[in-house]
């Protein structure tokens, strides 16, 4: 039986903060810096000698394949197969997949791969994928998100939320305003642009498969491979101990398993396929461009009467939108509010979440429009926001926020980063830079799912721990490490953490910031059976047992952990289920980001000086891991602010700059020193850790932050994201 | 410029030529085994070429299309060295090759004949930390680790660059003494990109380990 966590949570073991806490260096840092830690293609270890499969993307976006001719690939030097939708037998569609992963005859993006070349070299496979000769039949699609605003149409509910919300009188009380704004505000298709690219190699045992890959979702990548293929879910595993970078784009199962499962079959041995990076952009997810329109009433005296957001974004067809209005429903106060989703097809790649989806580019509008709201009224943006915070659930005034302490980070933010020296916009100069500052509320709601873990004490009294959790940057291995020896009271050495293996129990995985906060609470359960079956070993009362310096103490005795697994190992296997505590209560976390740049008054060439997060976001499990994971979402932000944008060929529906040249993403030149604060609290709501999530928050508001920082500087407001100079160069203010 | 056809001996005699115990000459040695030069039913073309990686000596016989990188990461599976995206935008696969830092996936192994190459594997071991290693350690340097060994690799390189006085782009006095400020560090370090953002980390990195050596 699991634990539920259905009540907060009361003193416990985690409350004593000796290990946890504490910023310890990552346990797998000296792997990752001296290049042993194996990621998926590289397993040499695992597999001898496996062939390699390239992934050949269709040339279309929309239309059919009217043949593959597949002759001279086939007869190419060192070619083992050739696997085509015509040859690969019949496919499912996984459970979290849109389009078919191996596309044909109808194609439904561009960069769909239709076929997997298997060859015994790199080389080979290269040269016989350019071989094929392809015959399209295309058809014409819908490209274009702006010409889609009058056929995009309500969707679904999604996460159980209607599309739409309302409360009170918007229309009335917004007309009735004495202060209004209403504006409308773009962000385009951003690209994950992780670093590794993604990547699987695939060995059958008769008809069980073990793929080697680089998934953040171990579980969810199990059963849609399985559907996939038609297999029993049990005869699929999946390994996955190291990930390049995810960021929302490996969180589901995606071509290059698949082909590398399909490949490794038709060549008769194990096969690996890393995606080409110009094939990635195309072939995978992306988080969809939106149109968002943003409508605020205030009172002269500041308040918030009437807030309505709206949005639409397209994908393709099954495809979600993107949930831009979500904080807005929770973030300010307001009596009238409404919020409205539509959705649009296009035939573009699908659209899917990418760090922070929907808040990311919610905020990246609403808070663009709080800066320019607290303009008209006359008001410092700080203050604005402080004063229409809310303790409760906006639309649910009897809902509470678990904790919330958004005011405080505006407060120690402002102090910290100097924001009382800010001045009108334009009015601040550095020889050729004009100067400013901005702010943005950082908002992202706590999730928190299911989670197991095993643990293991060996008769030396070292403990291993093993969930299919995974640590895709995000400081797994060391956390998990640093719960094991809270709560059994063993140094950090002492903790051997295995992740990301389907073989383990199912974990909450990463994604949604949900993953420090429930794979640690899961392995929380797992170490108090842990323990009760380590007192009762070593003959103690479990309810009265102590576990400290390596000893396990009750009723005066004491028993030294390593010795009590004598004659074999202790193994105890337990996780955690969440009740409706995230319902009862409103749980979010917090922060304001503080940003100054500086844009050149000649070229209007914007340079971040200086960046500043405060959060408030539970317990912070190890603040060195946490403030990394915070400023490299700063960094992020940073780039959806003033570069990211995957430029759509509206013609022929693709995206054009499908390159790590192309897709410009923030390099150090682009991002200066960065500071984070965080603020000391617990939240026993969220879980027994009494932490939440930060991975997300950090990237929540940070592009809306860059916005008022340059508008600041140069009184030139620019709605259209990525904030470029060629938006602000005509509207450049005359300087000497 | 020499084409193919003037460098070819074929695969049988340079298998004879092995087999008969005959060494390898010092310069690249081609074989050409296919019939015909259409794309379509070309053999790869092979070459052996012996490089020193991190100190050893190494004899490849290689297809000429493999990359170094290729040849690090499959022939001698030294799979530090990582592969982001293969066209020199990502700065992933950065090598050491004689003292310079360069991208191994924009150059042929073939290319590379008596080359000294230093990989991330030969800077240092997980019980034994290059300084700069140790200090990527200490200052949370990384996430996911992926472009990590190219970051290393190309920071060692640049503090050295900076030694030597070889300017940059951001760099005022072309006559002074150069100093690895942050400034010159982000400007160097620009063409190794860190998605998951701990560039201000790694600046940190890099400044210790700087100033240790100042």
């Amino acid at each position: 039986m699991p634990m539920k966590f259905n009540e907060p949570a009361g003193a416990n073991p985690i409350d004593r903060q000796k290990v946890i806490g504490k910023p310890f260096d990552r346990i797998e840092g000296p792997l990752k810096v001296t290049g042993r830690a194996p990621y998926a293609y590289e397993r040499h270890d695992a597999v001898e000698n496996p062939a390699v499969g390239f992934v050949v993307g269709a040339g279309i976006a929309k239309g059919r394949i009217k043949s593959i001719d597949v002759t001279a690939a086939r007869k190419a030097p060192g070619v083992l197969a050739v696997v085509t939708a015509e040859t690969a037998g019949k496919l499912g569609l996984g459970k979290y997949n849109i389009a078919k992963l191996l596309g044909g005859p109808e194609i439904d993006h561009y960069h769909q791969a239709i076929a997997v070349v298997v060859a015994e070299s790199f080389e080979q496979a290269r040269a016989a994928a350019g071989l094929l000769r392809v015959d399209y039949a295309a058809e014409k699609g819908v490209f274009d998100l702006r010409g889609t605003k009058d056929t995009s149409v309500k969707p679904k509910p999604s996460g159980g939320d209607e599309p739409d919300s309302a409360k009170g009188d918007f229309a009335g009380a917004f007309e009735a305003a004495a202060v209004k704004l209403d504006e409308t505000y773009t962000t385009p298709d951003h690209a994950h642009a992780m670093m590794e690219p993604h990547a699987s190699m695939a060995s059958w045992d008769g008809n069980k498969v073990t793929v080697w890959t680089s998934n953040q979702m171990i579980d969810w990548g199990v059963s849609d491979l399985a559907k996939t293929l038609g297999l029993p879910k049990e005869n699929v595993r999946l390994v996955s101990p190291y990930v390049g970078g995810g960021f929302g784009g490996k969180l589901f199962l995606r071509a290059d398993a698949v082909l590398a499962a399909l490949g490794a079959k038709a060549a008769g041995r194990p096969v690996k396929v890393a995606l080409p990076r110009p094939l990635v952009f195309n072939n995978t997810t992306h988080r969809p461009a939106t149109v968002q329109r943003v409508r605020i009433g205030a009172g002269r005296d500041g308040k918030i009467t009437a807030i309505g957001h709206e949005t639409w974004s397209g994908n393709l067809p099954n495809g979600k939108p993107e949930n831009a209005i979500d904080q807005t429903r929770l973030l300010y106060a307001g009596a009238n509010r409404m919020t409205a989703t539509r959705l649009a097809l296009l035939n573009l790649p699908e659209g899917n979440a990418m760090r922070a989806p929907g808040e990311a580019p919610g905020l990246m509008a609403l808070e663009i429009a709080m800066d320019e709201m607290a303009g008209k009224l006359g008001m410092d943006p700080v203050e604005f926001r402080i004063l229409n915070d809310t303790q409760v659930d906006p639309e649910n005034p009897e809902r509470k926020f678990s904790q919330r302490r958004l005011s405080e980070c505006f407060r120690i933010g402002s102090g910290r980063f100097g924001w009382s020296a800010r001045k009108q916009p334009g009015e601040t100069r550095d020889g050729r830079w004009l100067v400013g500052m901005g702010v943005a509320t950082a908002f992202r709601g706590n999730l928190v799912m299911k989670s197991a873990a095993r643990a293991r004490l060996a008769a030396d009294g070292r403990i291993t721990v093993e969930t299919d959790m995974t640590d895709i940057g995000t400081g797994t291995y060391t956390i998990i490490a640093q719960t094991t020896a809270e709560m059994l009271g063993v140094p950090l050495t002492q903790i051997d953490v295995k992740l990301g293996d389907s073989a383990f129990p199912v974990s909450a995985g990463s994604g949604g910031q949900w993953g420090a906060n429930s794979a640690t609470s899961g392995v929380y359960a797992c170490c108090v059976k842990l323990r009760e079956a380590i007192a009762r070993q070593a003959g103690l009362d479990p309810l009265k047992a102590d576990f400290a310096d390596g000893q396990v103490t009750a009723d005066g005795k004491s028993v030294a952990l390593a010795g009590v697994a004598n004659a074999r190992d202790i193994v105890v296997e337990d996780g955690i289920e969440f009740g409706d505590l995230d319902k009862r209560y409103a749980q979010s976390t917090f922060g304001a980001h503080f940003v100054e740049i500086g844009v050149d008054h000649a070229t209007g060439e914007s340079r971040i000086r200086r960046m500043l997060a405060v959060c408030a976001a539970g317990r912070i499990l190890n603040p060195k891991s946490a403030r990394s994971q915070v400023i490299g979402a700063m960094t992020m932000g940073a780039g959806a602010a003033l570069m990211e944008e995957l430029a759509v060929d509206k013609e022929r529906g693709f995206f054009v700059n499908h390159d790590l040249a192309g897709y410009e993403v923030p390099v150090h030149a682009d991002i200066p020193h960065q500071e984070v604060v965080f603020l000391d609290e617990t939240d026993p709501y969220s879980s027994p850790m009494k932490a939440k999530g930060v991975g997300e928050l950090g990237i929540c508001g940070v592009a809306a932050a860059v916005a008022n920082a340059i508008y600041n500087a140069t009184g030139v407001r620019v709605r259209d994201y990525p904030i470029t100079l060629d938006k602000l160069l005509s509207a450049m203010p005359e300087v000497g | 410029m020499a084409g193919p056809r003037d460098w070819e001996i074929s695969r049988r005699d340079l298998m004879v030529g092995a087999g008969a115990g005959a060494v390898l000459a010092a310069t690249p040695k081609l074989a050409e085994a296919g019939a015909s030069l259409a794309s379509e039913t070309r053999m790869p073309t092979l070459a052996s070429v012996s490089f020193t990686v991190n100190g050893e000596g190494r004899r490849l016989e290689v297809d000429t299309r493999t990359t170094l990188l290729d040849a690090l990461r499959e022939r001698l599976q030294l799979t530090g060295t990582k592969k982001g995206c293969d066209h020199g935008q990502c700065g992933a696969c950065t090598v050491i090759v004689d003292g310079h830092r360069i991208n191994s996936c924009l150059t042929l192994a073939v290319m590379h004949e008596g080359s000294e190459v230093t990989t991330i594997e030969g800077l240092g071991q997980p019980e034994n930390l290059h300084p700069m290693q140790a200090a990527f350690v200490k200052h949370d340097g990384f996430q996911c680790g992926y472009c990590t060994p190219g970051q290393i690799c190309s920071a060692v390189a640049v503090l050295d660059e900076i030694k030597a006085g070889i300017p940059s782009h951001v760099t005022v006095e072309l006559d002074g003494e150069l100093l690895p400020t942050s400034d010159e560090i982000r400007e160097r370090m620009s063409g190794n990109i860190c998605r998951c953002g701990a560039y201000s980390n790694i600046v940190d990195a890099m400044a210790e380990v700087a100033g240790r050596r100042a």
